[in-house]
Protein backbone atom coordinates (compact mmCIF):
# COMPACT_ATOMS: atom_id res chain seq x y z
CA UNK A 1 0.00 0.00 0.00
CA UNK A 2 1.24 3.67 -0.38
CA UNK A 3 1.77 5.72 2.31
CA UNK A 4 1.90 9.00 0.27
CA UNK A 5 0.69 9.55 -2.57
CA UNK A 6 0.19 13.09 -4.66
CA UNK A 7 -2.45 13.52 -7.49
CA UNK A 8 -1.77 16.21 -9.76
CA UNK A 9 -1.06 18.35 -6.32
CA UNK A 10 -1.16 22.11 -6.28
CA UNK A 11 0.32 23.92 -2.56
CA UNK A 12 0.57 27.39 -2.20
CA UNK A 13 1.77 29.23 0.63
CA UNK A 14 1.30 33.31 0.78
CA UNK A 15 -0.66 33.08 -3.09
CA UNK A 16 3.10 30.93 -4.52
CA UNK A 17 2.39 27.47 -5.66
CA UNK A 18 5.53 26.09 -3.77
CA UNK A 19 4.49 22.79 -5.87
CA UNK A 20 2.23 22.65 -8.73
CA UNK A 21 0.68 20.05 -10.21
CA UNK A 22 3.10 16.82 -8.52
CA UNK A 23 2.28 13.51 -8.46
CA UNK A 24 4.08 10.98 -6.58
CA UNK A 25 4.09 7.55 -4.69
CA UNK A 26 6.20 6.64 -1.42
CA UNK A 27 5.48 3.40 -1.33
CA UNK A 28 5.56 1.73 2.49
CA UNK A 29 8.80 0.63 4.05
CA UNK A 30 10.77 3.26 1.94
CA UNK A 31 13.65 5.61 3.34
CA UNK A 32 12.91 8.70 0.78
CA UNK A 33 15.40 11.86 0.59
CA UNK A 34 13.80 15.03 0.00
CA UNK A 35 16.26 17.09 -1.56
CA UNK A 36 15.72 20.69 -3.58
CA UNK A 37 17.07 24.22 -2.85
CA UNK A 38 15.95 26.27 -0.31
CA UNK A 39 12.26 27.24 -0.40
CA UNK A 40 11.33 24.29 -3.15
CA UNK A 41 8.54 22.99 -0.82
CA UNK A 42 10.61 20.39 1.38
CA UNK A 43 8.89 21.50 4.52
CA UNK A 44 5.40 22.72 2.80
CA UNK A 45 5.48 19.41 1.85
CA UNK A 46 5.73 18.05 5.00
CA UNK A 47 3.20 20.21 6.29
CA UNK A 48 0.36 19.04 3.50
CA UNK A 49 1.15 15.60 4.44
CA UNK A 50 0.63 16.34 8.52
CA UNK A 51 -3.00 17.83 7.19
CA UNK A 52 -1.74 21.51 8.23
CA UNK A 53 -2.36 22.22 4.50
CA UNK A 54 -4.19 21.65 2.17
CA UNK A 55 -3.83 21.39 -1.50
CA UNK A 56 -5.25 24.06 -3.76
CA UNK A 57 -5.91 21.01 -6.21
CA UNK A 58 -5.35 17.80 -7.04
CA UNK A 59 -5.46 15.45 -3.75
CA UNK A 60 -2.93 14.52 -1.08
CA UNK A 61 -3.31 10.64 0.40
CA UNK A 62 -1.79 9.36 3.51
CA UNK A 63 -2.54 5.89 4.68
CA UNK A 64 -4.86 6.12 1.66
CA UNK A 65 -6.98 8.94 3.56
CA UNK A 66 -6.92 12.81 3.31
CA UNK A 67 -4.70 13.50 5.99
CA UNK A 68 -5.79 15.25 9.27
CA UNK A 69 -4.46 16.97 12.23
CA UNK A 70 -2.82 14.85 15.25
CA UNK A 71 -2.37 11.36 12.57
CA UNK A 72 -0.71 9.05 15.35
CA UNK A 73 0.58 7.19 12.67
CA UNK A 74 3.00 10.08 12.12
CA UNK A 75 5.97 10.68 13.65
CA UNK A 76 7.29 14.31 12.90
CA UNK A 77 10.43 16.18 13.91
CA UNK A 78 10.19 19.90 12.65
CA UNK A 79 12.91 21.58 11.10
CA UNK A 80 14.36 23.53 14.85
CA UNK A 81 13.44 27.08 14.79
CA UNK A 82 11.93 27.99 17.92
CA UNK A 83 14.10 26.69 20.60
CA UNK A 84 13.66 28.98 23.49
CA UNK A 85 17.90 29.09 23.88
CA UNK A 86 17.23 29.51 27.72
CA UNK A 87 14.19 26.72 28.29
CA UNK A 88 15.50 25.02 31.66
CA UNK A 89 13.52 21.85 31.32
CA UNK A 90 14.75 18.62 31.49
CA UNK A 91 14.93 16.22 28.00
CA UNK A 92 12.25 13.89 29.97
CA UNK A 93 9.60 16.42 30.52
CA UNK A 94 10.21 17.95 26.89
CA UNK A 95 9.33 14.40 25.61
CA UNK A 96 6.81 14.09 27.80
CA UNK A 97 4.84 17.17 27.01
CA UNK A 98 4.36 16.11 23.53
CA UNK A 99 2.16 12.85 25.03
CA UNK A 100 -1.15 13.63 24.73
CA UNK A 101 0.07 17.26 24.54
CA UNK A 102 -3.42 18.22 23.16
CA UNK A 103 -5.52 17.12 25.86
CA UNK A 104 -7.28 19.82 28.18
CA UNK A 105 -6.37 19.94 32.03
CA UNK A 106 -3.71 18.89 34.00
CA UNK A 107 -0.14 17.48 32.32
CA UNK A 108 0.05 13.62 33.96
CA UNK A 109 1.61 10.66 32.67
CA UNK A 110 0.37 6.97 33.04
CA UNK A 111 2.53 3.89 33.40
CA UNK A 112 2.47 3.22 30.02
CA UNK A 113 3.56 6.29 28.74
CA UNK A 114 6.62 6.44 31.35
CA UNK A 115 7.32 2.96 29.57
CA UNK A 116 7.21 4.19 26.25
CA UNK A 117 9.21 7.30 26.73
CA UNK A 118 11.95 5.17 28.49
CA UNK A 119 11.82 2.58 25.80
CA UNK A 120 12.30 5.33 23.29
CA UNK A 121 15.14 7.52 25.29
CA UNK A 122 16.47 3.56 24.93
CA UNK A 123 16.06 2.62 21.53
CA UNK A 124 17.60 6.43 20.42
CA UNK A 125 20.38 6.02 23.02
CA UNK A 126 19.95 9.48 24.80
CA UNK A 127 18.82 7.96 28.24
CA UNK A 128 21.63 10.44 29.10
CA UNK A 129 19.90 13.69 27.83
CA UNK A 130 16.52 13.11 30.12
CA UNK A 131 17.90 14.33 32.93
CA UNK A 132 19.03 17.80 32.05
CA UNK A 133 17.87 20.84 30.52
CA UNK A 134 17.22 21.62 26.94
CA UNK A 135 19.26 24.72 27.31
CA UNK A 136 22.80 23.09 28.37
CA UNK A 137 22.38 20.30 25.35
CA UNK A 138 24.07 20.99 22.23
CA UNK A 139 22.59 21.14 18.80
CA UNK A 140 23.12 17.18 17.86
CA UNK A 141 22.04 16.71 21.80
CA UNK A 142 18.62 18.27 21.03
CA UNK A 143 18.15 16.87 17.54
CA UNK A 144 18.76 13.28 19.03
CA UNK A 145 16.07 13.48 21.80
CA UNK A 146 13.93 15.56 19.07
CA UNK A 147 14.31 12.10 17.15
CA UNK A 148 13.36 10.04 20.34
CA UNK A 149 10.28 12.20 20.69
CA UNK A 150 9.30 11.78 16.98
CA UNK A 151 9.16 7.70 17.25
CA UNK A 152 7.14 7.66 20.55
CA UNK A 153 3.44 6.06 19.63
CA UNK A 154 4.58 3.79 17.14
CA UNK A 155 4.17 5.87 13.70
CA UNK A 156 4.56 3.93 11.22
CA UNK A 157 5.52 7.35 9.07
CA UNK A 158 8.67 9.74 10.20
CA UNK A 159 9.16 12.92 8.60
CA UNK A 160 12.01 14.22 9.64
CA UNK A 161 12.66 17.96 8.60
CA UNK A 162 16.32 18.62 7.94
CA UNK A 163 17.47 16.74 11.00
CA UNK A 164 21.26 17.05 10.21
CA UNK A 165 20.78 21.54 10.08
CA UNK A 166 23.12 22.87 12.35
CA UNK A 167 25.11 19.46 13.24
CA UNK A 168 28.42 18.52 12.33
CA UNK A 169 29.93 15.46 10.43
CA UNK A 170 30.20 13.12 13.15
CA UNK A 171 26.11 14.24 14.88
CA UNK A 172 24.98 14.26 11.16
CA UNK A 173 26.51 10.65 11.10
CA UNK A 174 24.53 9.20 14.06
CA UNK A 175 21.19 10.78 13.23
CA UNK A 176 21.52 9.05 10.33
CA UNK A 177 22.42 5.75 11.52
CA UNK A 178 20.05 6.07 14.42
CA UNK A 179 17.15 6.88 11.81
CA UNK A 180 17.92 3.62 9.29
CA UNK A 181 18.28 1.35 12.09
CA UNK A 182 15.35 2.35 14.33
CA UNK A 183 13.38 2.46 10.92
CA UNK A 184 14.52 -0.82 8.78
CA UNK A 185 13.80 -2.55 12.67
CA UNK A 186 10.17 -1.22 12.46
CA UNK A 187 9.48 -0.53 9.06
CA UNK A 188 8.90 2.70 9.06
CA UNK A 189 8.65 4.66 6.37
CA UNK A 190 10.98 7.67 6.26
CA UNK A 191 10.78 11.27 4.22
CA UNK A 192 13.93 12.84 5.37
CA UNK A 193 14.59 15.92 3.91
CA UNK A 194 18.19 17.37 3.99
CA UNK A 195 20.48 19.38 2.15
CA UNK A 196 23.17 16.95 0.94
CA UNK A 197 22.59 13.91 -0.94
CA UNK A 198 25.85 12.13 -0.11
CA UNK A 199 25.29 11.06 3.68
CA UNK A 200 21.74 9.74 2.70
CA UNK A 201 23.36 7.81 -0.31
CA UNK A 202 23.98 4.62 1.81
CA UNK A 203 20.62 4.89 2.99
CA UNK A 204 17.82 5.74 0.72
CA UNK A 205 15.92 3.87 -1.02
CA UNK A 206 14.66 6.77 -3.51
CA UNK A 207 15.37 9.86 -3.74
CA UNK A 208 12.28 12.98 -3.91
CA UNK A 209 14.04 16.30 -5.68
CA UNK A 210 11.88 19.21 -5.21
CA UNK A 211 12.45 22.57 -7.38
CA UNK A 212 10.79 24.60 -9.81
CA UNK A 213 7.52 23.43 -8.50
CA UNK A 214 8.09 20.48 -9.79
CA UNK A 215 8.79 17.24 -7.55
CA UNK A 216 10.74 13.90 -9.55
CA UNK A 217 10.84 10.79 -7.22
CA UNK A 218 12.84 7.35 -8.18
CA UNK A 219 15.75 5.97 -7.37
CA UNK A 220 19.16 8.19 -7.47
CA UNK A 221 20.44 7.16 -10.78
CA UNK A 222 17.59 8.07 -12.43
CA UNK A 223 16.74 11.57 -10.67
CA UNK A 224 20.36 12.96 -9.87
CA UNK A 225 21.35 13.41 -13.83
CA UNK A 226 22.22 16.79 -15.59
CA UNK A 227 18.57 16.90 -17.46
CA UNK A 228 16.44 16.47 -14.93
CA UNK A 229 17.97 18.39 -12.16
CA UNK A 230 18.50 21.86 -14.69
CA UNK A 231 15.07 21.71 -15.18
CA UNK A 232 14.10 21.37 -10.86
CA UNK A 233 17.32 23.94 -10.81
CA UNK A 234 16.08 26.44 -13.61
CA UNK A 235 19.54 26.48 -14.65
CA UNK A 236 21.95 24.60 -16.13
CA UNK A 237 23.36 21.61 -13.76
CA UNK A 238 25.96 19.28 -14.13
CA UNK A 239 26.20 16.21 -11.88
CA UNK A 240 29.87 15.19 -11.25
CA UNK A 241 30.46 11.55 -9.56
CA UNK A 242 33.71 10.86 -8.28
CA UNK A 243 34.55 7.99 -5.62
CA UNK A 244 31.13 7.15 -4.29
CA UNK A 245 30.29 11.02 -3.98
CA UNK A 246 28.08 12.78 -6.27
CA UNK A 247 28.09 16.12 -6.56
CA UNK A 248 25.56 18.58 -8.08
CA UNK A 249 27.31 21.40 -9.94
CA UNK A 250 26.19 25.00 -11.65
CA UNK A 251 28.86 26.70 -13.32
CA UNK A 252 31.54 24.72 -11.06
CA UNK A 253 29.88 25.48 -7.75
CA UNK A 254 28.46 22.70 -5.87
CA UNK A 255 24.92 23.87 -5.49
CA UNK A 256 24.20 21.75 -2.54
CA UNK A 257 27.23 22.75 -0.44
CA UNK A 258 26.76 26.35 -1.52
CA UNK A 259 23.23 26.27 -0.42
CA UNK A 260 23.90 24.75 3.21
CA UNK A 261 26.63 26.99 3.71
CA UNK A 262 24.12 30.10 2.98
CA UNK A 263 21.50 28.43 5.83
CA UNK A 264 24.64 27.70 8.37
CA UNK A 265 28.06 27.60 8.37
CA UNK A 266 28.50 24.23 10.56
CA UNK A 267 29.40 21.87 7.43
CA UNK A 268 32.85 20.40 9.04
CA UNK A 269 34.30 17.46 6.97
CA UNK A 270 31.16 15.67 6.06
CA UNK A 271 32.99 14.70 2.43
CA UNK A 272 35.67 12.75 4.65
CA UNK A 273 33.65 9.97 5.00
CA UNK A 274 33.26 7.58 2.07
CA UNK A 275 29.50 6.19 1.46
CA UNK A 276 30.22 2.98 -1.38
CA UNK A 277 26.87 1.92 -2.67
CA UNK B 1 4.19 55.41 52.95
CA UNK B 2 3.14 57.21 56.40
CA UNK B 3 1.02 54.19 57.93
CA UNK B 4 4.67 52.84 58.07
CA UNK B 5 5.91 55.89 59.50
CA UNK B 6 3.32 55.50 62.45
CA UNK B 7 3.98 52.29 62.79
CA UNK B 8 7.10 53.08 63.94
CA UNK B 9 6.44 55.21 66.64
CA UNK B 10 3.48 52.67 68.30
CA UNK B 11 6.63 50.12 68.04
CA UNK B 12 5.00 46.29 68.83
CA UNK B 13 7.38 43.64 67.73
CA UNK B 14 4.79 41.03 67.10
CA UNK B 15 3.45 42.91 63.42
CA UNK B 16 0.20 39.82 63.76
CA UNK B 17 -1.16 42.49 66.47
CA UNK B 18 -2.15 45.04 63.62
CA UNK B 19 -5.09 44.01 61.23
CA UNK B 20 -3.70 46.25 58.34
CA UNK B 21 -0.66 43.51 58.61
CA UNK B 22 -2.53 40.09 58.87
CA UNK B 23 -4.80 41.68 55.43
CA UNK B 24 -1.53 42.32 53.55
CA UNK B 25 -0.08 38.72 54.84
CA UNK B 26 -3.41 37.70 53.35
CA UNK B 27 -3.36 39.40 50.15
CA UNK B 28 0.11 38.98 49.25
CA UNK B 29 -0.05 35.29 50.33
CA UNK B 30 -2.54 34.98 47.42
CA UNK B 31 -1.44 37.12 44.84
CA UNK B 32 2.48 35.54 44.84
CA UNK B 33 0.94 32.34 44.38
CA UNK B 34 -0.88 32.96 41.53
CA UNK B 35 2.09 35.44 40.34
CA UNK B 36 4.39 32.72 41.12
CA UNK B 37 2.51 29.60 38.99
CA UNK B 38 1.47 32.12 36.44
CA UNK B 39 4.97 33.84 35.73
CA UNK B 40 6.60 30.08 35.57
CA UNK B 41 4.51 29.91 31.87
CA UNK B 42 5.33 33.33 31.15
CA UNK B 43 8.85 32.50 31.81
CA UNK B 44 8.85 29.58 29.62
CA UNK B 45 7.47 30.85 26.82
CA UNK B 46 10.11 34.16 26.83
CA UNK B 47 6.78 36.35 27.13
CA UNK B 48 7.90 38.15 30.15
CA UNK B 49 8.28 41.58 28.25
CA UNK B 50 4.84 41.71 27.30
CA UNK B 51 3.42 40.26 30.91
CA UNK B 52 5.22 43.45 31.56
CA UNK B 53 3.49 45.80 29.09
CA UNK B 54 -0.40 44.52 30.09
CA UNK B 55 0.91 46.09 33.40
CA UNK B 56 1.63 49.90 31.91
CA UNK B 57 -1.68 49.05 30.06
CA UNK B 58 -3.71 48.36 33.20
CA UNK B 59 -1.72 51.48 35.27
CA UNK B 60 -4.34 53.36 31.94
CA UNK B 61 -7.39 51.38 32.63
CA UNK B 62 -6.93 51.92 36.29
CA UNK B 63 -6.89 55.87 36.27
CA UNK B 64 -9.40 55.96 33.46
CA UNK B 65 -11.82 54.21 35.95
CA UNK B 66 -10.62 56.31 38.94
CA UNK B 67 -11.45 58.98 35.62
CA UNK B 68 -15.54 57.57 35.62
CA UNK B 69 -15.71 56.84 39.66
CA UNK B 70 -15.41 53.21 39.66
CA UNK B 71 -12.37 51.07 41.81
CA UNK B 72 -9.27 50.75 39.63
CA UNK B 73 -9.46 46.98 40.13
CA UNK B 74 -11.84 47.17 37.35
CA UNK B 75 -10.80 49.34 35.25
CA UNK B 76 -7.54 47.53 35.78
CA UNK B 77 -9.05 44.52 34.61
CA UNK B 78 -10.72 44.97 31.98
CA UNK B 79 -7.86 47.07 30.35
CA UNK B 80 -5.10 43.96 30.92
CA UNK B 81 -7.70 41.52 29.75
CA UNK B 82 -8.39 42.84 26.53
CA UNK B 83 -5.33 44.09 25.87
CA UNK B 84 -3.74 40.35 26.34
CA UNK B 85 -6.70 38.87 24.67
CA UNK B 86 -5.55 41.50 21.79
CA UNK B 87 -2.18 40.16 21.51
CA UNK B 88 -2.71 36.64 21.87
CA UNK B 89 -5.42 37.01 18.52
CA UNK B 90 -2.79 39.11 16.80
CA UNK B 91 -0.50 35.78 16.58
CA UNK B 92 3.20 35.60 18.12
CA UNK B 93 4.09 37.99 14.97
CA UNK B 94 2.82 41.13 17.09
CA UNK B 95 3.04 39.64 20.57
CA UNK B 96 6.64 38.66 20.46
CA UNK B 97 7.47 41.86 18.54
CA UNK B 98 9.39 43.88 21.31
CA UNK B 99 9.25 47.12 19.41
CA UNK B 100 5.11 47.27 19.10
CA UNK B 101 4.68 46.19 22.37
CA UNK B 102 6.98 48.92 23.94
CA UNK B 103 5.34 51.89 21.24
CA UNK B 104 2.06 50.54 22.91
CA UNK B 105 2.76 50.36 26.75
CA UNK B 106 4.09 53.94 26.84
CA UNK B 107 1.33 54.76 24.72
CA UNK B 108 -0.75 53.42 27.53
CA UNK B 109 1.41 55.01 30.42
CA UNK B 110 0.95 58.56 28.64
CA UNK B 111 -3.12 57.89 28.37
CA UNK B 112 -2.31 57.11 32.01
CA UNK B 113 -1.18 60.42 32.72
CA UNK B 114 -3.54 61.65 31.01
CA UNK B 115 -6.08 60.49 32.85
CA UNK B 116 -4.04 61.40 36.20
CA UNK B 117 -4.05 64.87 34.62
CA UNK B 118 -8.30 65.08 34.75
CA UNK B 119 -9.16 63.71 37.96
CA UNK B 120 -6.26 65.35 40.40
CA UNK B 121 -7.85 64.44 43.09
CA UNK B 122 -6.98 60.70 42.24
CA UNK B 123 -3.12 61.61 42.02
CA UNK B 124 -2.42 60.75 45.13
CA UNK B 125 -3.31 57.35 44.45
CA UNK B 126 -1.33 56.86 41.33
CA UNK B 127 2.19 56.12 43.57
CA UNK B 128 -0.05 53.34 45.08
CA UNK B 129 -1.13 52.17 41.69
CA UNK B 130 2.61 52.51 40.15
CA UNK B 131 4.43 51.02 43.08
CA UNK B 132 1.55 49.11 45.19
CA UNK B 133 0.32 49.59 48.89
CA UNK B 134 -0.50 46.37 50.14
CA UNK B 135 -0.78 47.90 53.79
CA UNK B 136 -3.85 49.57 52.83
CA UNK B 137 -5.72 46.38 51.50
CA UNK B 138 -9.08 45.85 53.08
CA UNK B 139 -11.30 42.41 53.13
CA UNK B 140 -13.36 43.16 50.41
CA UNK B 141 -10.37 43.25 48.28
CA UNK B 142 -9.06 39.98 49.84
CA UNK B 143 -12.10 38.63 49.06
CA UNK B 144 -11.50 40.19 45.76
CA UNK B 145 -8.00 38.94 44.93
CA UNK B 146 -8.87 35.02 46.25
CA UNK B 147 -12.06 35.31 43.80
CA UNK B 148 -9.27 36.42 41.08
CA UNK B 149 -6.58 34.12 41.28
CA UNK B 150 -9.22 30.99 41.95
CA UNK B 151 -10.26 31.82 38.25
CA UNK B 152 -6.94 32.69 37.55
CA UNK B 153 -5.65 29.10 38.98
CA UNK B 154 -8.46 27.14 37.58
CA UNK B 155 -8.05 28.52 34.10
CA UNK B 156 -4.38 27.76 33.92
CA UNK B 157 -5.27 24.17 34.94
CA UNK B 158 -7.37 23.47 32.29
CA UNK B 159 -5.16 24.85 29.16
CA UNK B 160 -2.14 23.70 31.37
CA UNK B 161 -1.14 20.48 29.14
CA UNK B 162 -1.49 21.93 25.52
CA UNK B 163 -0.01 24.75 26.89
CA UNK B 164 3.42 23.02 28.10
CA UNK B 165 3.41 21.52 24.49
CA UNK B 166 2.49 24.52 22.26
CA UNK B 167 5.28 26.56 24.30
CA UNK B 168 8.04 24.23 24.43
CA UNK B 169 7.75 22.57 20.93
CA UNK B 170 4.76 24.94 18.86
CA UNK B 171 5.43 22.87 15.58
CA UNK B 172 4.64 19.70 16.77
CA UNK B 173 1.33 20.79 18.79
CA UNK B 174 -0.14 22.52 15.84
CA UNK B 175 0.74 19.25 13.46
CA UNK B 176 -1.26 17.30 16.66
CA UNK B 177 -3.96 19.52 17.01
CA UNK B 178 -3.48 21.81 19.37
CA UNK B 179 -5.15 24.88 18.95
CA UNK B 180 -2.11 27.36 19.26
CA UNK B 181 -3.67 30.61 18.34
CA UNK B 182 -6.52 29.60 21.09
CA UNK B 183 -4.16 28.99 23.85
CA UNK B 184 -2.27 31.66 23.39
CA UNK B 185 -4.91 34.03 23.97
CA UNK B 186 -6.75 31.88 26.94
CA UNK B 187 -2.79 32.42 28.27
CA UNK B 188 -2.42 35.88 27.74
CA UNK B 189 -6.04 36.57 29.14
CA UNK B 190 -4.87 34.85 32.39
CA UNK B 191 -1.75 36.66 32.12
CA UNK B 192 -4.12 39.56 32.26
CA UNK B 193 -6.02 38.51 35.50
CA UNK B 194 -2.60 37.65 37.43
CA UNK B 195 -0.39 41.21 36.71
CA UNK B 196 -4.26 43.21 37.30
CA UNK B 197 -4.07 40.76 41.31
CA UNK B 198 -0.59 41.46 41.36
CA UNK B 199 -0.45 45.34 41.08
CA UNK B 200 -2.77 45.59 43.75
CA UNK B 201 0.41 44.35 45.63
CA UNK B 202 3.12 45.71 44.42
CA UNK B 203 1.99 48.12 41.81
CA UNK B 204 1.95 47.91 38.04
CA UNK B 205 5.88 48.80 37.51
CA UNK B 206 6.51 45.97 39.94
CA UNK B 207 4.93 43.16 38.90
CA UNK B 208 8.09 41.80 37.71
CA UNK B 209 9.18 40.83 41.39
CA UNK B 210 6.66 38.27 41.83
CA UNK B 211 5.81 37.17 38.27
CA UNK B 212 9.35 36.97 37.09
CA UNK B 213 11.94 36.85 39.96
CA UNK B 214 10.52 33.76 42.04
CA UNK B 215 10.18 31.24 38.22
CA UNK B 216 13.31 32.98 36.54
CA UNK B 217 15.08 31.40 39.84
CA UNK B 218 13.05 28.53 40.29
CA UNK B 219 13.67 27.24 36.60
CA UNK B 220 17.72 27.62 37.47
CA UNK B 221 17.35 25.65 40.55
CA UNK B 222 15.47 22.84 38.84
CA UNK B 223 14.49 21.51 35.69
CA UNK B 224 11.77 19.43 36.49
CA UNK B 225 8.25 20.59 35.17
CA UNK B 226 6.52 20.33 38.49
CA UNK B 227 8.94 20.69 41.12
CA UNK B 228 9.62 24.21 39.16
CA UNK B 229 6.13 25.29 39.37
CA UNK B 230 5.82 24.61 42.76
CA UNK B 231 9.10 25.83 43.67
CA UNK B 232 8.32 29.26 41.79
CA UNK B 233 5.54 29.71 44.02
CA UNK B 234 6.99 29.24 46.54
CA UNK B 235 9.66 31.41 45.89
CA UNK B 236 7.35 34.47 45.32
CA UNK B 237 5.51 33.59 48.78
CA UNK B 238 8.49 33.80 51.00
CA UNK B 239 9.43 37.01 49.25
CA UNK B 240 6.49 37.93 49.76
CA UNK B 241 6.11 37.50 53.53
CA UNK B 242 9.73 38.08 53.83
CA UNK B 243 8.99 41.20 52.48
CA UNK B 244 6.28 42.55 54.51
CA UNK B 245 8.34 41.55 58.00
CA UNK B 246 11.49 43.01 56.36
CA UNK B 247 9.10 46.09 55.69
CA UNK B 248 8.15 46.23 59.13
CA UNK B 249 10.67 46.14 60.64
CA UNK B 250 12.62 48.77 58.70
CA UNK B 251 9.75 50.97 57.69
CA UNK B 252 11.13 50.67 54.51
CA UNK B 253 8.99 50.31 51.74
CA UNK B 254 6.92 47.09 51.03
CA UNK B 255 7.10 47.08 47.17
CA UNK B 256 10.69 47.77 47.76
CA UNK B 257 11.67 45.27 50.32
CA UNK B 258 9.80 42.27 47.94
CA UNK B 259 11.95 44.08 44.87
CA UNK B 260 14.82 43.76 46.73
CA UNK B 261 14.52 40.06 47.62
CA UNK B 262 13.68 38.85 44.21
CA UNK B 263 16.23 40.43 42.63
CA UNK B 264 18.73 38.65 45.70
CA UNK B 265 16.94 35.27 45.26
CA UNK B 266 17.68 35.36 41.16
CA UNK B 267 20.88 36.12 41.39
CA UNK B 268 21.95 33.85 44.26
CA UNK B 269 20.96 30.85 41.72
CA UNK B 270 23.22 32.50 38.66
CA UNK B 271 26.06 30.58 40.03
CA UNK B 272 23.90 27.01 40.67
CA UNK B 273 23.38 26.78 37.29
CA UNK B 274 26.73 28.20 35.90
CA UNK B 275 28.20 25.33 38.28
CA UNK B 276 25.44 22.84 36.80
CA UNK B 277 26.43 23.21 32.82
CA UNK B 278 29.97 23.31 33.20
CA UNK B 279 29.32 19.87 35.18
CA UNK B 280 27.51 18.32 32.44
CA UNK B 281 29.22 19.52 29.37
Amino acid sequence: MSVVTLNHATLRVGGRNVLSRVGFSIEAGEFIGVLGPNGAGKTTLMRAILGLLSPSEGNVKVFGHTPRRGNPGIGYLPQVRTVLPDLRVRGRDFIASSLNGEHWGLPSLGRDDRITIEATLDAVGVRDLAARPLSDMSGGERQRLLLAQALIGQPKLLLLDEPLISLDARHQEVVIDVVREVCRRRRITVLFSAHELNQLLGTLDRVLYLGNGQAVLGTVDEVVKAPVLSRLYGTEIQVVRADGHIFVMSRGRDVERSDHLHDHNVHGHAHGHHHHH
Amino acid sequence: MFMATRMAITITTDMFAYEFMTNAFAASGVVAVVSGLVGYFLVMRGQTFAGHALSHIGFAGATGAGLIGLAPLWGLLTFTVVAGVTMGALGERISNRDVVIGVVLALALGFGLLFLHYYTSFATQAAALLFGNVLAVDRATIVALAVLGAITVGALAVIMRPLIFASLQPELAEAKGVPLRFVSVIFLAIVALAVSACAQIVGVLLVFTLMVGPPAAAQRLTVGLWRGLFLSAALALAEAWLGLTLAFYTDWPVSFCIALLSALVYFATLPTAARHRVATA
